[in-house]
């Protein structure tokens, strides 16, 4: 993601290049935001295969309407952007479409939210990562957010987009992008941290630091 | 006067995003200094998004970006296919 890459880059540069006829520096331009363009569409869709799909599409259709890309924002917001909506695109066509219908497409404002309650919480380090189990875990948290939240998420913590970029490309007020992302962030925690509390992956790490 | 943990709650993202005022980010700090329950919703808080943020999170699948080049590739041959305005 954005820290791929390694040196500034002059992407307006490079546009016009393409634009004016050297498209193989097409593949340069997009090659830092391949794995954004499909963790986007993947969050959203729950299937690799679709994911895997859209991202092309995503990619062939930045490609088609590079032109009439302005540069008022960044490349990767307005690829993001076109990512987003091929999601919701493919939502909307999949079978998961009636249960979407079915979830939050505006604020509710039930606003009493309570988190996972705990006394005490040792850090999961990233190696619990290499358990499939615990990946899965939270890629299924994640997915299975309502879709308003799950898309603020998506582009301020996993694309790391920043508030007002995260409002531009979803249309809405900045904040309306920090009501969200704390309500998301919250459903996370109330999820997941059960979980990893009792997982293997927690009690190795609450073990190898009894034993030390 | 100090602040219920519910209020606190209620601010862990803009914590977590340095976004809390100075008055406001004392008084939390305060308060977790002297709450085990917040500390570790928020600490967990923390944690779980690293976790969730990990590239070895969502993983790309194998040989994904050679098909999406030779895809790619056969756009971008197609003279029919340049760029234009919409």
């Amino acid at each position: 993601m954005s820290t791929q890459i390694a040196q500034p880059r002059d992407e307006p540069a490079l546009i016009r290049r393409i634009l004016a006829g050297e498209t193989q520096l097409f593949y340069d331009l997009i090659r830092p935001y391949e794995k954004m363009v499909y963790v986007t569409i993947y969050a959203m869709v729950r299937n690799e295969q679709e994911a895997e799909d859209g991202a092309q599409e995503t990619l062939i259709n930045a490609f088609r309407h590079l032109a009439s890309f302005r540069g008022e924002s960044k490349f990767s917001t307005w690829l993001v952007t076109i990512a987003m909506n091929e999601g919701r695109r493919r939502l909307r066509k999949s079978k998961t479409a009636a249960e979407d219908s079915l979830e939050a497409s505006t604020e509710d404002h039930d606003g009493d939210f309570t988190p996972a309650f705990l006394t005490d919480w040792r850090e999961i380090p990233s190696e619990a990562l290499e358990k499939k189990e615990t990946r899965e875990k939270l890629r299924a948290a994640v997915q299975t957010l309502p879709p308003i939240y799950r898309e603020v998420l998506i582009l301020r913590d996993l694309e790391e987009l920043n508030q007002e970029e995260t409002a531009a490309a979803l249309g809405i007020t900045i904040s309306t992008v920090k009501v969200r992302l704390h309500r998301a962030r919250m459903m996370l925690q109330k999820q997941l941290v059960p979980y990893l509390k009792e997982s293997g992956a927690a009690r190795k790490g609450f073990f190898g630091r009894m034993f030390q | 006067m100090s602040l219920a943990c519910k209020q606190v709650w209620e601010h862990i993202s803009e914590y977590l995003d340095h976004q809390l005022d100075p008055m406001l980010l004392r008084e939390i700090e305060l308060h977790l200094e002297n709450c085990e329950i917040c500390s570790a919703i928020l600490d967990s808080t923390r944690n779980v998004l690293v976790l969730t943020a990990d590239d070895r999170t969502f993983e790309l699948p194998v040989g994904y970006s050679e098909r999406l080049h030779a895809r790619l590739r056969a756009v971008l041959q197609n003279p029919d296919a340049a760029p234009t305005k919409t």
